[in-house]
Formats: C-alpha cells, sequence, structure tokens
C-alpha cells in the first residue's frame, strides 16, 4: 500500500477527534472528583 | 459491571487494531480511485454508528416526555453527544476523501448539506442542554431530539431521491462493492459500534456522577447558612 496523504489525514484526525473527546470526559472526571473530595471535607 | 468495563476495553482495543489493519492492508485497492478510497473504511461506520446513536436519543426522548424518567434523559444527552462526534468524524472524512476524488473540497449536494444541517441540529441541542437553566431543558431539548430524528432517514435516503454528487450506498441501493471491500466495511462498523458503546458507557457514568454533586452542592447550600457554598 503507498503512502496517501488524504488517507493518513483523514485516519489521523478521526482518531484526533475521539481522542480529543476521551481526553474532554476523562477531565471533567478529574474535576468531579476533585468536587467530591471538597464535599466530603466540607460535611 | 467495573470488571466488564477493562475486558471490554481491550477487546474493543484489539478489534479497533484488526479493523484498521484490514482498512489499511486487508482490503483490496480500489481500482480508480486508488488508496483514497480506503478513507471509506472510516467515512461510513461513522455515519452508521453516528445514525445509530440518533436513534437512541430519539427512543430515550420519547420515553422521557412520555415518563419524565431521569435515567432516559441522560442516556437521550449522552447519545447526541457521542452522535454528534461520530458524524464530526463523517463530516471532516467527507472532504478529505473528495479533494483527490472529485477535485473540490464540499459542494452543495443534497447528501453532505443535509448532513451539514443534521449536524447542526445535534449541535443545537447539545447547546440548548449546556446553556438553558430552565426546568423544562430536557422536554424541550427531547423536542428537539423527534425533530432531529425525523432527518436521519432524510439524510439517509436523500442519495435515493435526489441527483447527488454523493455515491450510490454500497448496502440495499444502487452501488455495487467487492465483497471483500463489504467484510472490511462491517468489521470497522462493528469495531465503531464497540467503540461507541464504551464511550457512552463511560459518558453515562460521568454524567450520574455529575448530577449527583449538583444535588449534593444544592443540599449544602440549603443547609449552608452564610450561603458560602458555590
Amino acid at each position: 500500500m503507498s503512502a496517501n496523504p488524504y488517507l493518513f489525514a483523514a485516519y489521523a484526525v478521526t482518531w484526533l477527534i475521539h481522542i480529543t473527546y476521551i481526553s474532554t470526559i476523562v477531565s471533567r472526571y478529574f474535576r468531579l472528583k476533585r468536587e467530591i473530595t471538597e464535599l466530603n471535607r466540607k460535611k | 459491571m467495573k470488571r466488564a468495563f477493562p475486558i471490554l476495553g481491550v477487546l474493543t482495543a484489539i478489534l479497533l487494531i484488526y479493523a484498521l489493519y484490514q482498512a489499511l492492508i486487508g482490503a483490496p485497492t480500489e481500482q480508480t480511485m486508488g488508496n483514497v478510497q480506503r478513507i471509506f473504511y472510516y467515512h461510513v461506520p461513522s455515519a452508521l454508528v453516528g445514525f445509530m446513536l440518533f436513534f437512541v436519543n430519539f427512543g430515550a426522548s420519547v420515553l422521557y416526555l412520555i415518563k419524565r424518567n431521569p435515567v432516559a434523559d441522560i442516556v437521550a444527552l449522552v447519545a447526541a453527544e457521542v452522535g454528534v462526534v461520530f458524524l464530526t468524524v463523517n463530516l471532516v472524512t467527507g472532504p478529505i476523501w473528495a479533494r483527490p476524488v472529485w477535485g473540490i473540497w464540499w459542494t452543495w449536494d443534497m447528501r453532505l448539506t443535509s448532513t451539514l444541517v443534521l449536524w447542526l441540529i445535534y449541535v443545537s441541542y447539545l447547546f440548548l442542554r449546556r446553556f438553558s437553566s430552565s426546568g423544562e431543558t430536557p422536554a424541550l431539548a427531547a423536542a428537539l431530539a423527534v425533530l432531529g430524528a425525523l432527518c436521519v432517514p432524510f439524510v439517509y435516503f436523500s442519495i435515493w431521491f435526489f441527483r447527488t454528487q454523493h455515491p450510490q450506498p454500497v448496502m440495499g441501493g444502487g452501488g455495487s462493492i467487492d465483497p471483500r471491500m463489504l467484510h472490511v466495511l462491517l468489521l470497522n462498523w462493528l469495531a465503531f459500534a464497540c467503540f461507541a458503546f464504551l464511550v457512552c458507557w463511560s459518558r453515562y457514568r460521568l454524567e450520574t456522577l455529575q448530577r449527583e454533586v449538583d444535588q449534593a452542592h444544592a443540599l449544602q447550600s440549603l443547609l449552608d447558612p452564610s450561603g458560602s457554598v458555590r
């Protein structure tokens, strides 16, 4: 299979979109965990 | 259930890697377009998974409108959000394929335009969910979701009903496909469907946790006379 810049770009951008979205989920999860710790401390 | 997630995650990762290998190396090279045709193995499954999620969103929204079930509301939100991600992939990979094949990035034909409109409807849905603080937001969003779901069959069948530049459907339509290519297409569809399921699962857990934290904050602000809680 010869390299094709369009093919590479399409596959790369697909995973870039998915990884970016998953990163937002992970960062929101850690932010929530911090909030939960803070709430437990205030109890 | 906690153990099932990492096991399914590993299985899905293996499936995605195998599907990627099949898309890049296993599938035969198309004679006219060459290797750029392989974009199809990501472009089409992304759209199909997006449509599946919009139907889940539709079902959950109808259930919410009838029963006012909060679980249905969360499922609707999650399905719409992940569906938008998959439709974004479809909308981005399409022009990357079109440039070397058609010589243009975009054309305002019925399939492309209706897909963009569908994407805008669901982005509006997510903006409504994110920025409206009214108590009726879930019901309004559910009504919008019903409208969005009605557009999905229109987008899918637009290439049957209108003369478009977009290729004919390879499954159940006028187009034809090598059985080995169809096998790779279905494999990638399955891999992305499993991946979408896991992402939805994570997002569902996150949304449930978010609502519990919001409730705890609300309760704390009621109990705290100084009102120092944010």
